[in-house]
């Protein structure tokens, strides 16, 4: 029961992770992204990616900027042009 | 035939320059390294843009898709991006691209086009010019940087597509080597401008037919999304022009490098050889002299 997630800048693949939840700073709106999520796109904000490793733990926060977010029935990617971590 | 001490001088001049190929060579291969493993680290991102714009592409056509994608409608001015390097010491790499570019351009002014150049290092200026001296429009100065990165990509893509929004050209093609192997870089061109879709949509893995929820509606991502690609071809052409040149640099530095120990040998044969031979003449002088006593 968790979602693959990954994180992708031009540079290289920051992260390949197996977490609960991701919070995507959506152009239309917050977002969480949990397992079984349908098929989704959208661009993103600037602002904060929040990653909860499990329920309820306390989230991690990445500062991305120029960023898009795709769920597919393997995961979630999201294609940051920076990432500040 | 040359004194002695003139080929003394020679052999020591020709060890110095080997020192400085192989020295150079090193220092390549080392490099080539470094860029190769950047190229590989910028792959995941292109292949995954490449397949959310394929599948984008095919889905927005006609006369609401962006400019980006639509063009201008024409075909009369085309810019020639072309991406040297900054310094040379890399055999025939920079000649190979600026000849590569050349074709194109002769071909497009034959066809009855205008040709514009984009320049990007600092090696390709100098030959281009002096064919095309009035069409190189703007360059790009990549000699201060050391360490290449995304920001140099984002700061020519933002103005070729300034240039693009402004109607300064129809057509941008971008002339860049792509790394085959230490021995092989291939100069390429490829269509920058307008996105060639239908093209990255072939190339690109086809994506599931799960209906895919946009937010907001496609177009809108796909406005957002083509400057972003633009942004990365170029980032990828820059990350195959380093490795690029590091490859071309080892290979013509490890000719070099050959060359240099072979002229050796063959000024150390010919140094001897003086040598003894006027050790032999020394000799029948002593011994002519012994024998008139």
């Amino acid at each position: 029961m968790s979602l693959h997630f990954e994180l992708v800048t031009p540079e290289k693949l920051v992260r390949s992770d197996e977490v609960y939840m991701v919070v995507v700073p959506g152009s239309e709106g917050e977002e969480g992204v949990l397992e079984g999520h349908a098929p989704y796109m959208t661009t993103m904000k600037d602002g904060m990616l929040k990653v909860y490793k499990t329920e309820g733990a306390q989230p991690e926060e990445i500062a991305v900027r120029g960023g898009f977010a795709e769920v597919a029935p393997g995961g979630l990617t999201v294609l940051a042009e920076h990432v500040d971590s | 035939m040359a004194s002695l001490k003139e080929l003394k001088n020679r052999i020591k001049s020709v060890k110095s320059t080997q020192k400085i190929t192989k020295a150079k060579q090193m220092v390549a291969a080392a490099k080539l390294r470094r860029a190769q493993a950047a190229a590989e680290a910028a792959r995941p991102y292109s292949q995954r843009l490449a397949k959310v714009m394929g599948s984008l592409a095919g889905k927005v056509a006609g006369d609401s898709a962006p400019l980006l994608l639509r063009g201008t409608g024409k075909d009369e001015r085309h810019l020639l991006v072309v991406v040297n390097t900054d310094k040379g010491l890399c055999g025939g790499l920079n000649a190979n691209i600026v000849k590569a570019a050349k074709v194109k351009a002769r071909e497009l002014i034959a066809a009855g086009r205008q040709v514009d150049f984009y320049l990007v290092g600092r090696k390709g200026r100098a030959p281009i010019k002096r064919d095309y001296a009035r069409q190189v429009k703007q360059e790009y100065d990549t000699s201060a940087v050391r360490q290449l990165g995304f920001t140099e990509a984002e700061a020519i893509a933002g103005e070729l597509v300034a240039m693009f929004a402004a109607g300064k050209f129809d057509i941008a093609h971008l002339v860049y080597p792509v790394f085959k192997s230490a021995l092989a870089q291939d100069p390429t061109v490829v269509q920058l401008l307008p996105v060639p879709a239908r093209q990255v949509a072939a190339d690109a893995v086809p994506a599931s037919d799960a209906v895919v929820e946009y937010e907001p509606d496609e177009e809108t991502i796909l406005g957002e999304l083509l400057p972003r690609y633009v942004r990365t071809r170029l980032f990828t052409a820059l990350l195959e022009r380093e490795a690029s040149e590091q490859g071309a640099s080892m290979t013509a530095m490890d000719n070099a490098t050959r060359n240099a120990g072979d002229l050796i040998n063959k000024l150390t044969i010919q140094y001897n050889r003086s040598r003894q031979a006027a050790i032999t003449t020394e000799l029948i002088e002593i011994i002519a002299g012994a024998e008139a006593l």
